[in-house]
């Protein structure tokens, strides 16, 4: 099974102006710090299920740069309507993964709908997102990298990763106005405004 | 072409014109009735894109995104919708993003369907529980001022705002059964 943080770490290993990359309430922003600091990071610590809308909306605004969005199952499964915008929306530049550990991470361990009959892969699929995936094992990491980085999208996929239990990581600070400033700088290359 | 005197314009020209004005180029809206003149205003302008939602919470992320990545947009929805965008608007407050909704009220003057009047009276006290400032208009002659003052306070104090479309202004939707 594969785990977390080295899978998000392989995926931005030398990275450059792109991806931009955002990362929804809770572990997938301590996976992303854990990754190594970045500028052109934004780490939702609250407003669970706004990650996704977020990442569209930056998508639409910045057509010419690759837009990331890594969010856990329980984020996706709180907004799963954005899937049918982003599908609408089809902006090339978008690409989704979805850390999946079939649990509530933060809050216990409390299983989410995909440990039960919930496929996120087939509702992005019905959804409209055509090109998507699911991975599991080490070995799909590259083709995952060349499908999340470089693949026309939108794109949707799916790691099914280890629900172990990480020591947290945290982005270089919790006030939203620091973080939000150093993004926007450094999406728009310019002060904020 | 003669311009047309303001005066003659509907109030839904007026919005459409001072969005365009003030460089937005993003409309964002789960549909309203009260909504639909500006929505195929914006759809048939080629300044500005429009977003249909599958919910109005997704308005709110997609905008803060939308601004994060340097463009103007605003949501369009109705009183009800603001109900469901009340976690949501965490996100421009703790990121003190700019954020601008236009909401068609309901549940208010003249309305016929009991089911809106919780939301439709409750929509002022949850934006004030939410820090969101709300303008008002009542009247058609309001329409113009009170966009352009909802939108500057929004963006040049970048903090949330909602100017409220009085169901007065829109006209009470009546249903009578066939």
């Amino acid at each position: 099974m594969l785990r977390r943080r080295a899978l998000v770490e392989a995926l931005l290993e030398n990275r450059s102006e792109n991806p931009l990359v955002i990362s929804s309430l809770g572990s997938s922003t301590w996976d992303l710090a854990a990754a190594g600091d970045n500028p052109r990071n934004f780490g939702f610590i609250g407003a669970m299920g706004q990650a996704g809308p977020f990442a569209l909306g930056l998508a639409l605004a910045q057509s010419s740069r690759r837009v990331l969005l890594v969010a856990g199952d329980g984020e996706l499964l709180m907004s799963l309507g954005v899937l049918a915008t982003v599908a609408n929306q089809a902006p090339a530049n978008l690409a989704i993964l979805a850390l999946d550990n079939e649990v509530y991470g933060e809050t216990g361990g409390q299983p989410t709908a995909t440990a039960g009959r919930t496929d996120l892969e087939l509702v992005a699929q019905g959804c409209g997102i055509e090109t998507t995936c699911t991975i599991r094992a080490e070995d799909e990491i590259e083709a995952l990298r060349s499908l999340l980085l470089e693949t026309g999208g939108p794109v949707f996929a799916v790691a099914k990763i280890d629900p172990e239990e990480l020591p947290l990581a945290f982005p270089p600070s919790f006030d939203g106005v620091t973080a939000m400033n150093r993004f926007r700088e450094a999406v728009l290359e310019r002060g904020a405004s | 072409m003669r311009p047309v005197p303001a005066s003659e314009l509907p109030w839904q020209r007026e919005i459409f014109d001072v969005l365009r004005e003030q460089g937005f180029s993003l409309v964002a809206h789960v549909p309203d009735a009260g909504h639909a003149t500006l929505i195929e205003l914006c759809e048939a302008s080629e300044a500005l894109d429009v977003v249909g939602l599958t919910t109005e919470e997704e308005g709110v992320g997609l905008l803060c995104g939308a601004w994060a990545g340097g463009r103007k947009g605003v949501l369009l929805m109705q009183s009800s919708g603001v109900g469901n965008c009340v976690n949501a608007l965490a996100l421009p407050i703790i990121c003190r993003i700019p954020f601008l909704a236009i909401v068609a009220m309901r549940g208010e003057w003249g309305e016929f369907i009991p089911w809106q009047v919780p939301m439709g009276q409750g929509t002022p006290k949850v934006l004030e529980a939410m820090d969101v400032s709300s303008f008002r208009a009542d009247d058609e002659a309001d329409v113009g001022t009170a966009i352009h003052a909802a939108a500057q306070f929004a963006f040049n104090t970048r903090r949330s705002a909602a100017l409220l479309l009085s169901q007065k202004l829109i006209g009470a939707k009546q249903f009578e059964e066939a």
